[in-house]
């Protein structure tokens, strides 16, 4: 749950989203990254920082900065992930059933 | 490297003001209605997801052009007290074809009174998903597949906002 809020946290923030989907695109240096947005590069940083730390993207050292993938440890991520989608899943059957039954045919 | 991930199962109910018959009824047929709109593995929007009602049928979602994703089967069907399916999407966020390497997904049904239901979902054996995971984790795993979900979560929220 709490990776999971964190995750969702990460991609509240519009640079960030940004700054992850560019990553998702495929790996980048932070040089790269700042070069496609709008902040400073110690704000891409920042925000690297965060994403980092909520496991969506990882950071691998090449020559003298570094290159950020996307978090492939999808199992730890698959579990945060099904907890939201069977707790919106959930919210939204109950609304469903709760509706009055329509007449059948 | 990390050779082992420990992931347990994930756990939900909720209980609902329905008599168990329609529970069931709804959770199983109307289940494309409520299941959230990023849930889809097709390149096309979902035109309708059709539960087959027995034991080797078939979850899945049809696009509005026909195309088909086949992503759970059922493994019991027991109204109106429980399903038991499977969840053949891989962490890469792509059709598991191979059913060892797949999780499974429980829905109890219970009645509180002739009016209210509980509804407990079990997903478990994730660690199934696991098995060959570490072989791939610098191939395909690496940009595709699940970061692509998320991608297109992100893209969810980001046409919302």
């Amino acid at each position: 749950m709490t990776v999971d809020s964190a995750q969702l946290a990460s991609l509240g923030d519009p640079t960030r989203r940004a700054i992850f989907e560019l990553i998702a695109e495929h790996p980048r240096s932070v040089a790269e990254i700042t070069r496609q947005v709008s902040v400073s590069q110690s704000a891409v940083s920042q925000h690297l920082k965060v994403l980092r730390e909520s496991r969506l993207v990882r950071s691998e050292p090449k020559g003298a900065s570094n290159v950020y993938h996307i978090d492939p440890h999808g199992l730890g991520q698959m579990r945060a992930w099904l907890d939201r989608f069977w707790s919106k899943t959930l919210a939204a059957y109950k609304v469903a059933v709760e509706q009055p039954p329509e007449e059948p045919q | 490297m990390n050779a082992h991930i420990s992931v347990a199962s994930v756990k939900q109910s909720v209980v609902v003001e329905a008599p168990i018959e329609r529970a069931f009824k709804v959770f199983t047929e109307d289940f494309g209605s409520f299941k959230p709109p990023e849930h889809n593995m097709l390149a096309v929007p979902i035109a309708e997801t059709v539960f087959e009602p027995r034991v080797g049928g078939y979850l899945y979602d049809r696009g509005v052009d026909g195309s088909e994703c086949r992503w759970a089967r059922v493994l019991a069907y027991e109204p109106p007290d429980r399903v038991l399916l499977s969840w053949d999407i891989s962490p890469q966020w792509q059709i598991e074809t191979d059913p060892d390497r797949t999780s499974e997904w429980e829905v109890r049904f219970t009645a509180e009174t002739a009016d209210r239901t509980r509804v407990e979902i079990e997903h478990r054996n994730l660690e199934l998903h696991g098995k060959g995971w570490e072989s791939e984790r610098d191939g395909v795993a690496g940009d595709q597949g699940w970061p692509l979900y998320l991608k297109r979560y992100a893209d969810l929220l980001a046409r919302k906002a």
